[in-house]
């Protein structure tokens, strides 16, 4: 069974497709009419502040909640509609810290892989493979909670990994590191996406993690500002970086600016 | 068009779908291996019940020849099935409090990023829970034995664990539902005051319900419409190996409905999740 909903003019399906979503907690609107698409083998950065709606996107493309309207798809699969296909073929790595501090490494990555049907043979192979990826080979018996920061980070990567998903959508991944570890983690990502060809949505308001042949989609209270390659941004904001122009895109316009 | 457009992976199937259950009810037992003041409370609260408050009561209160009684029983013999309840009661609330601590902590979202459905995985959540319960609920009646609190035959010992998973997943189910409810942990306090204690006080575990009919009426049915009574004599027969239809029924009915909602209250698309953004 093969569920072809791409448009007919793509000749490949998006990683990750999000279209018109909108979501609303009562008046408060948190996403206005949403889209962007996340290629195959590509890395995307989405830029946004506190509050420009980041949590609750990802929490509608990880199906903890339903948009009001419009659509998420992963490779095809309706997040909504089909969420099995969907999330079977989606990696998380969740802002907060999610391993269990009391388990050992390995155990967290085992109790992944039964979450994904994964028996407990293959499970130990692929963790070993995984955990060597980002070099945590040696820590496989540790509790999660001697960890350092950085590190958890990473086994959190390697967890994601594990039941080899084709999209992998990281929220903030190196918010509160030091520049070392957060320099650990941007390349093992990148070199995800080189290697095996996997679409990655890397959110951040850190500017300075962006390269120039990036794509770039900028979320600011709730809205798309810009959707493009990083070079194609500074661009058409008339600018030197992209650090400039984000501030510019996010900056409060002349009209509704204070004096 | 050689090259295939939409990846698809195979999808959960029962071999899938029972490794799930597997790792979840793992992870809960490895959990509960390393909170062992957890275990060792749970085993205390209802001795303190037993050796203290039944020792007390008992010159007091003397309890006639009821089912599933054949013979006049001693206060500590009435109050077990009670104290049994109350140890599923307490995890069932415990597991909501996980429950609540869990999405705080994130690892709720790990688990719902699942590719299996998610009333599979709240209802193998829910499981783990009972099969902690079962364990707790299992110490406590070996060392009840020593004091001389046994089913008439050993095979009581059997015959009561199909009546304390169900009563288990009864209240595994209400704490669930709850834990959607509750916004975060320092509700706990809240649940002891408005639900452990009214549902244990206000039922047939320390006292007949012919007794509380005597003192007051109302209480007596407020008490017959307690499901937690209902959980309490289908444990209070099946220990003397005898099956109380109506408390089977209300219990079946009530995980039902409780489990109905708590499927609900996680749905993506209708929950409760959704309205606030946790």
């Amino acid at each position: 069974m093969t569920s072809i909903v791409a448009a007919p003019r793509k000749t490949t399906v998006s990683a990750l497709s999000v279209q018109n979503v909108s979501h609303a907690y009562g008046a408060r609107v948190a996403l206005d009419k949403v889209s962007f698409e996340v290629e195959p083998a590509s890395f995307t950065v989405l830029l946004g502040l506190n509050g420009a709606g980041k949590s609750t996107l990802f929490s509608v493309i990880t199906h903890l909640y339903a948009s009001r309207s419009g659509a998420v798809r992963i490779f095809g699969h309706d997040v909504a509609r089909e969420s099995g296909a969907a999330l079977a073929l989606l990696g998380v790595v969740f802002q907060q810290r999610t391993l269990d501090p009391d388990l050992s490494v390995g155990q967290n990555l085992a109790y992944h892989g039964a979450l994904h049907g994964i028996g407990r043979r293959e499970t130990r192979t692929r963790q070993a493979a995984q955990l060597a990826r980002v070099g945590l080979i040696d820590r496989t018996r540790d509790k999660a909670r001697n960890l350092s920061g950085g590190q958890m980070r990473r086994v959190e990567i390697a967890r994601a990994l594990l039941h080899r998903p084709r999209m992998l959508l990281l929220d903030e991944p190196t918010a509160g590191l030091d520049i070392k570890a957060r320099a650990d983690i941007l390349k093992v990502v990148r070199g995800l996406v080189a290697d095996e060809r996997i679409g990655v949505l890397w959110t951040t308001h850190l500017v300075d993690e962006v390269r120039d042949d990036d794509h770039v989609v900028v979320l600011h209270k709730g809205r798309v500002l810009a959707d493009s390659p990083s070079r194609s941004v500074i661009t058409a904001t008339n600018t030197g970086s992209i650090g400039e122009a984000f501030t510019r895109l996010t900056a409060p316009s002349q009209e509704e600016g204070e004096l | 068009m050689s090259e295939a457009l939409v990846e698809t992976r195979r999808p959960f199937r029962w071999p899938q779908l029972l490794i799930c259950l597997y790792g979840i009810v793992w992870r809960e037992s490895l959990r509960f291996l390393h909170q062992r003041e957890r275990f060792v409370s749970a085993l205390v609260r209802p001795l303190v019940w037993l050796f203290i408050f039944a020792a007390g009561f008992r010159q007091t209160l003397g309890v006639s020849i009821i089912p599933p009684y054949d013979t006049y029983v001693l206060y500590e013999v009435y109050i077990a099935p009670g104290l049994i309840a109350m140890i599923q009661l307490f995890n069932g609330m415990q597991s909501s409090l996980s429950m609540v601590y869990d999405r705080e902590m994130g690892s709720m979202r790990m688990l719902l990023v699942s590719p299996a459905p998610r009333w599979f995985l709240l209802t193998s959540k829910l499981i783990a829970g009972v099969a902690v319960s079962i364990l707790q609920v299992y110490a406590f009646l070996v060392v009840a034995y020593f004091w001389e609190i046994e089913p008439p035959t050993w095979w009581g010992y059997l015959t009561v664990f199909p009546a304390l998973a169900l009563s288990g997943l009864m209240l595994g189910a209400l704490g669930m539902l709850l834990s959607s409810l509750i916004k975060q942990l320092e509700n706990f306090a809240g649940v002891m005051n408005f639900v452990i204690f009214p549902m244990f006080f206000a039922s047939s575990a320390l006292y007949p319900l012919w007794r509380v009919q005597q003192g007051s009426p109302w209480l007596a049915t407020v008490c017959r419409f307690n499901p937690f009574t209902y959980a309490v004599e289908l444990i209070r027969f099946a220990f003397y190996g005898q099956v109380n239809w109506l408390a089977l029924g209300v219990v079946v009915g009530c995980t039902a409905a409780f489990l109905g909602g708590a499927v609900i209250a996680y749905d993506p698309a209708r929950g409760m999740l959704m309205r606030r953004g946790g």
